[in-house]
């Protein structure tokens, strides 16, 4: 089981719409992957939260069918 | 409160640094709980390593209480730091090294 980059890009945008997305493929297995998320709604959260907002955009499939996700959030330069 | 709850709570509240972890500190299991005992073994800040291979209630538990949905996990006098992006992050940056000196928590600096 894994997931394609777009797929996980599709599901940030749909949580996240002016979010700028930007995906890594790690290990080409579908289950490792790094992605950068820049987005105006992380602006005043901690990282945790920022993380934790990204991670709910993706529904339940982080830790499970998506084991591995290297992520690294953003708030836009103004 | 649940069982497992309950043994977390105590887990994190009775011991300073805490890192839910797959294997230990001696023999990590997963690159990711890895990485982060060696960046706490380089700051040289002593922590406790729970493994949560040996414990499957423990390992969906962490998940629930942190609303985190991955392992490892950090946690600084019972609060949840992050997992191994942000405690990778935070150590690259000094936040880290400065988090436990705001809490009091004696670091041996590595020489």
């Amino acid at each position: 089981m894994a997931m394609d980059a777009h797929e996980i890009e599709r599901m940030i945008k749909a949580a996240l719409p002016d979010a700028a997305v930007e995906i890594r493929d790690l290990a080409g297995d579908g289950d490792h992957y790094a992605a950068t998320v820049t987005s105006a709604a992380f602006k005043g959260k901690t990282r945790v939260q920022q993380h934790q907002m990204v991670y709910a955009a993706l529904q339940g499939n982080m830790g499970g069918v998506l084991h591995a996700l290297a992520l690294t959030t953003a708030v836009p330069q103004d | 409160m649940s069982d497992v709850n309950a043994r977390i709570d105590a887990e994190v509240k009775n011991n300073d640094v805490v890192l839910f972890m797959k294997g230990t500190p001696q023999f990590p299991m997963c690159g990711f709980s890895g990485q982060v005992v060696q960046i706490l073994s380089y700051i040289g800040v002593p922590f406790t390593g729970v493994n949560v291979l040996e414990d499957q209630e423990i390992r969906e538990g962490i998940k629930a209480y942190s609303n985190w949905p991955t392992i490892p996990q950090l946690y600084v006098k019972g609060e949840f730091i992050g997992g191994c992006d942000i405690t990778r992050e935070m150590f690259q940056s000094g936040e880290l090294q400065q988090l436990f000196e705001e809490k009091g928590i004696a670091v041996k600096q590595a020489s």
